[in-house]
């Protein structure tokens, strides 16, 4: 089907006036084609950081991320990315936002109209084709951001924090979504989250990271059968394990704060 | 019903300076050559208004209409208006796309311009009759001049501030050069770009009046400096009523505009 996610030796240093700070340092990582895999940790752990690097946004300073034997250098349609923010382009409407990555594909237009058809049917915004994303809601605009990635139709799709900024409800029923299509799609996704449930209750596989340098903490396996009970008592038990690793990290995070406070 | 209330409201004070200023001109406290009363005003805004002839054999209903000396001035003036703005705005347009968008060139013509910027217009009307001589083509000029420097400004502020999440999403969808500014940053732009056109045409239409009083011989700027001449003044202030009427038309014509090329931004409700 599609070749692994290859993170190699990964390094990421951000250079400011007065020192510079490692944000990643000696990532290693495989990630299988078709698996769901949630990076997880406090702000600052370099989540982001990975993902965009993975995106091609940010290179990394050493090391190499290669998919299919190729070392990732810029972003591309063929890792589809969905931001917090939505980021859906709000002069264009619902349909013209997914549409706009086979466009620029310069697939023809009958094409084009019916991917977009069955986007919409997939995600339950039939309704919706035709307006702006400024009259939807925080949970509708994710779906058209979630659909405007599967149009172009890649083995990967990069998600970061896609769900942070809705209220539990949306978030829960758009994290059912997500699991469908993925299961019915077969992508390979790397998902960012600070949420422990929300980790648990997606991924296949739950890479905890360390406050900087961001390094690998826990690289978790759940072999829970889905759909997944937030209440049963191996949920909770991984819960509370993955809760301790990321509240760790959490407190140097908070100590980091008080420190630099303290020197201004 | 709360309507025609809020419309009483709105009304009363005008009304009231109409009536004020009627009463003092049939007393007799000011020159009817100084300050014509405001029905003279109106008699003479009318008169202005219709046709000069009967209509001839053959001649359209349309050209007949417009055969009245008002709306010859009228269209004449926003003609004026419209050719400038376009040649200034046409200009400054792809100008301030690529300022905002490159720094080089950013760098390279900023100078240039800020010392340009603040020379007025009207400041030019001597080097305009010497390029460009009489008739419309010195107005062309000063009204593109007027026109430019606003969406110029207004162009390169709305390509600086095109939020970044846009130019990443955009890049990842695999999009190159040349969509990205089509379709990614000059739309992103617009809301500043249509704020900048919106300035530009309220001075093109300062300058247009201006211009008029130098180098043609139509035009509503025309009009009153002529009517002074012959000491019209009921003229001067129904020329000047409808260089208002005309200003208030122009924009909202460009607001209906804004609002539907703006269709889609948040901060507007339709």
């Amino acid at each position: 089907m599609s070749s692994p996610i290859l993170i190699n030796n990964v390094q990421k240093i951000f250079k400011t006036p007065g020192k510079d700070v490692v944000a990643l340092k000696d990532i290693n990582l495989t990630i299988q084609p078709g698996e769901f895999v949630c990076l997880l940790g406090p702000s600052g752990c370099g989540k982001s950081t990975l993902l965009n690097a993975v995106a091609g946004f940010q290179p990394p300073s050493a090391g190499e991320i290669t998919i299919d034997g190729r070392k990732i250098l810029s972003p591309g349609p063929d890792r589809g990315m969905v931001f917090q923010e939505y980021a859906l382009f709000p002069w264009m409407t619902v349909g013209q936002n997914i549409a706009f990555g086979l466009e620029v594909q310069k697939k023809d237009k009958a094409e084009i109209d019916l991917i977009v058809s069955q986007l919409l049917d997939l995600l339950h915004l039939k309704d919706f084709r035709d307006r702006f994303p400024k009259d939807l809601s925080g949970g509708m605009r994710q779906r058209v951001a979630i659909a405007r990635v599967l149009a172009l139709d890649s083995p990967i799709m990069l998600m970061d924090e896609p769900f942070g900024a809705l209220d539990a409800l949306t978030r829960r029923n758009l994290q059912d979504e997500l699991l469908r299509i993925w299961e019915k799609l077969g992508k390979t996704i790397l998902f960012v989250t600070h949420s422990i449930e929300e980790s648990i209750y997606l991924a296949d596989r739950i890479v905890v990271m360390t406050y900087r340098p961001g390094t690998v903490k826990r690289d978790q396996r759940v072999a829970m059968p889905r759909p997944r009970d937030p209440s049963s008592a191996a949920f909770n038990d991984l819960k509370r394990e993955l809760g301790r690793l990321v509240m760790e990290e959490q407190q140097r995070h908070a100590n980091d704060e008080m420190k630099m406070a303290a020197v201004d | 019903m709360q309507k025609l209330k809020d419309f009483a409201h709105g009304a009363l004070v005008p009304v009231l300076v109409l009536i004020l200023w009627e009463a003092c001109s049939r007393a007799g406290l000011f020159s009817a050559v100084v300050m014509p009363a405001p029905t003279a005003v109106a008699a003479k805004w009318w008169a202005y208004l219709l046709p000069a002839q009967e209509q001839e054999i053959g001649q359209s209903w349309l050209a007949w209409l417009f055969s009245g000396e008002l709306l010859h001035d009228a269209y004449s003036s926003l003609y004026r208006v419209i050719a400038g703005f376009l040649i200034g705005a046409g200009l400054a347009l792809p100008i301030g796309l690529l300022m905002g968008a490159s720094n080089r060139i950013y760098a390279l013509f900023n100078p240039l311009m800020q010392i340009l910027r603040p020379i007025p217009p009207i400041a030019y009307i001597p080097l305009a009759i010497l390029w460009f001589g009489l008739g419309n083509p010195p107005s062309f000029f000063l009204i593109a001049i007027g026109a430019f420097f606003p969406v110029l400004m207004n162009t390169i502020a709305g390509v600086r501030q095109v939020d970044g999440i846009y130019l990443r999403a955009a890049r990842n969808l695999g999009v190159g050069q040349w969509t990205m500014f089509t379709r990614v940053i000059l739309p992103a732009a617009t809301p500043y770009i249509l704020a900048g056109v919106r300035i530009g045409i309220g001075t093109a239409f300062i300058v247009v009046i201006v211009s008029e009083m130098i180098a043609v011989n139509d035009g509503l700027g025309f009009r009153i400096l002529e009517a002074r001449e012959f000491m019209w003044s009921d003229k001067i202030i129904a020329g000047m009523i409808t260089i208002g009427l005309l200003g208030l038309f122009i924009d909202t014509a460009v607001s209906r505009l804004n609002n539907h090329l703006l269709r889609w931004h948040r901060g507007l409700e339709h």
